[in-house]
């Protein structure tokens, strides 16, 4: 026995301290599992439902030695400049309407009104617009991403709770020192929410866009390898999305716990969309 | 009504409801001349929180209001802070006519109202950044004021991470850090748990006792009111007046044992007997 007596060996602690995430992967495992068995033994048409066997062989193949991952680097690109377009967009006007009420009450509705157009049916116009490349992407992408930073902005930048306005009053700051030193500190919660929300939306954005009209691309792929039966193909495009979406989302939430470490819990934060 | 009037050194003041006469021969610290404050509410009717009042505090006077809720002491205190305006009268602070926040006034809060981003040094040091004054020539004053607050240690820690006394102790060195002439605190204590009021209590007085600032303090505790002041003013409710001024004429420095002191008993009983009658049934919204 190499271990001390009376100490836990461990792995054991290791087992428990780990144990959702230990469950989370036994789960997949097994979820896996069932499908390549299932597959196997009722002998599903790989036309209908791939094998993940098949999948994971497609995904290598795509990337080591197909153009997989110039269509990502397509689709990745169209999403983050469509995001940060989007959410600039949404952070800058939204600023101005919380701060200027009569803005709110003149632009405000048509930009709600705007926002309850779905954003695919603006795709085709915007393809004329803007041609098959990436730029048109990219502006469906922004306009996607734009209303949930823009919403949460406007709602943030009231949270201020008004005893610490007054504080602030009382030392003799101005309107700009209360804007930047309570209003936007107390925005920050609100907007990483908006912002949440929309680099998830704006993975979807890229993609409907793709779908509408592109020349490359992981939604123009799914097209093309759907034309040609290689469900295989599709499902590994579903599985470079799903990563890139969790990816995306957890830099968000990186920040989130870096920039608004003060928040004792996340009940009182808003999502928007 | 009768003429109330009380005779302080170096100054005759009278409080009357209605008219004014106050002479002083050294300017006051805090003037306030026939000030009345009416809200009009949502549905449009007039609420009177202040009736014409009149209030003189000198430089360096310890001055407690206390009153049941609504009788508008909070109401002048943000008037004399300047986030407020009277609706008539006059208000002057050191002999200028206040029309906006002063920086001559530190306001300490009901909540200490601490910015939750900031750290304890941060926030304290924030009244600085506002008036944009050099930040390093307040940094030993903070770094002092936390020793003698008995933060010592705790000038990187965030608010949440801060007993309510605490806190409270950062919002009240806050309002100190620049050093103002007149400082208006507006219950600060009312949150915390009696012990630690009552270390608080004694805190405000060793503190005012290093550099004798005007204070004005509101609160609900006559005790309270008694133990701190050189004169307890009594507000009523609806609409909100000055219904008495008392001299307290306790020797100074004092300690927690005069608490059970005659006098200071007496002064209480005094105070009480207007409460029990006067504000019977009134208890509503803090005006």
């Amino acid at each position: 026995m190499s271990n001390k007596t009376g100490t836990v060996p461990l792995w054991r602690t290791w087992f428990v301290v780990h144990r959702e995430s230990l469950l989370s992967v036994l789960l997949f495992v097994v979820f896996v599992g069932g499908w390549e068995f299932v597959n196997d033994v009722f002998r599903v048409s790989p036309m209908m439902l791939p094998k993940p066997s098949a999948i994971a062989v497609s995904l290598w193949d795509g990337f080591f030695h197909g153009d997989l991952l110039w269509h990502f680097a397509v689709t990745f690109y169209e999403t983050i400049a469509g995001f940060g377009i989007g959410a600039l967009t949404g952070l800058v006007l939204g600023g101005f309407i919380a701060q200027f009420p009569l803005l709110e009450r003149t632009v405000y509705p048509y930009v709600v009104a705007f926002q309850t157009i779905p954003k695919v049916a603006l795709a085709p116009i915007l393809i004329i617009w803007l041609g098959f490349g990436t730029l048109s992407k990219v502006m469906i992408t922004a306009t996607i991403a734009f209303f949930p930073v823009l919403a949460n902005t406007i709602v943030g930048l009231r949270a201020a709770p008004a005893d610490q306005i007054e504080m602030l009053q009382t030392l003799t700051a101005d309107r700009l020192q209360i804007f930047w030193k309570v209003r936007v500190p107390q925005a920050l919660p609100y907007i990483l929410v908006g912002l949440d929300v929309g680099i998830v939306l704006s993975v979807i954005g890229a993609i409907v866009g793709e779908f509408v009209g592109a020349q490359a691309g992981l939604g123009y792929m799914i097209l093309q390898r759907d034309l040609s039966m290689d469900m295989a193909g599709v499902f590994a495009i579903l599985v470079i999305l799903s990563a890139m979406g969790v990816g995306l989302h957890l830099t968000i939430r990186y920040v989130q716990n870096r920039v608004v470490f003060w928040m004792d819990n996340d009940a009182n934060r808003t999502t928007g969309a | 009504m009768p003429l109330k009037v009380p005779s302080i050194k170096g100054a005759t003041l009278a409080i009357a409801q209605g008219s004014a006469i106050v002479e002083l021969a050294p300017r006051p610290a805090i003037l306030v001349r026939d000030v009345t404050k009416t809200y009009r509410t949502r549905t449009g009717e007039l609420v009177d929180a202040l009736a014409k009042t009149s209030l003189a505090v000198r430089e360096g006077e310890f001055v407690t209001i206390v009153g049941a809720s609504g009788c508008g002491k909070s109401t002048l205190l943000k008037m004399l802070a300047g986030t407020l305006r009277p609706s008539s009268g006059e208000i002057m602070l050191r002999g200028a006519p206040v029309d906006g926040p002063n920086r001559e006034v530190g306001v300490v809060f009901q909540s200490p109202v601490l910015l939750p981003w900031r750290t304890v040094l941060d926030n304290l040091l924030l009244p600085v950044e506002i008036q944009r004054r050099p930040r390093d020539q307040y940094l030993d004053r903070a770094r002092h004021y936390l020793k003698l607050a008995g933060l010592d240690g705790f000038e990187a820690k965030y608010p949440n991470e801060l007993s309510g006394g605490m806190q409270q102790r950062v919002g009240i060195g806050r309002a100190l850090i620049n050093d103002p002439a007149v400082l208006l605190m507006d219950e600060p204590f009312s949150a915390l748990d009696a012990m630690t009021r009552e270390f608080m209590n004694l805190e405000l007085l060793r503190i005012w006792h290093a550099d004798r600032k005007t204070v004005l303090l509101v609160t609900h505790s006559i005790p309270e009111a008694v133990f701190l002041a050189d004169r307890v003013v009594v507000m009523s409710p609806r609409p909100g007046q000055v219904v008495e001024i008392y001299d307290i004429d306790l020797p100074r420095p004092r300690g927690l044992d005069i608490v059970t002191s005659e006098p200071f008993s007496g002064y209480a009983r005094a105070i009480r007997r207007h409460f029990n009658v006067e504000t019977l049934g009134s208890g509503g919204r803090n005006a």
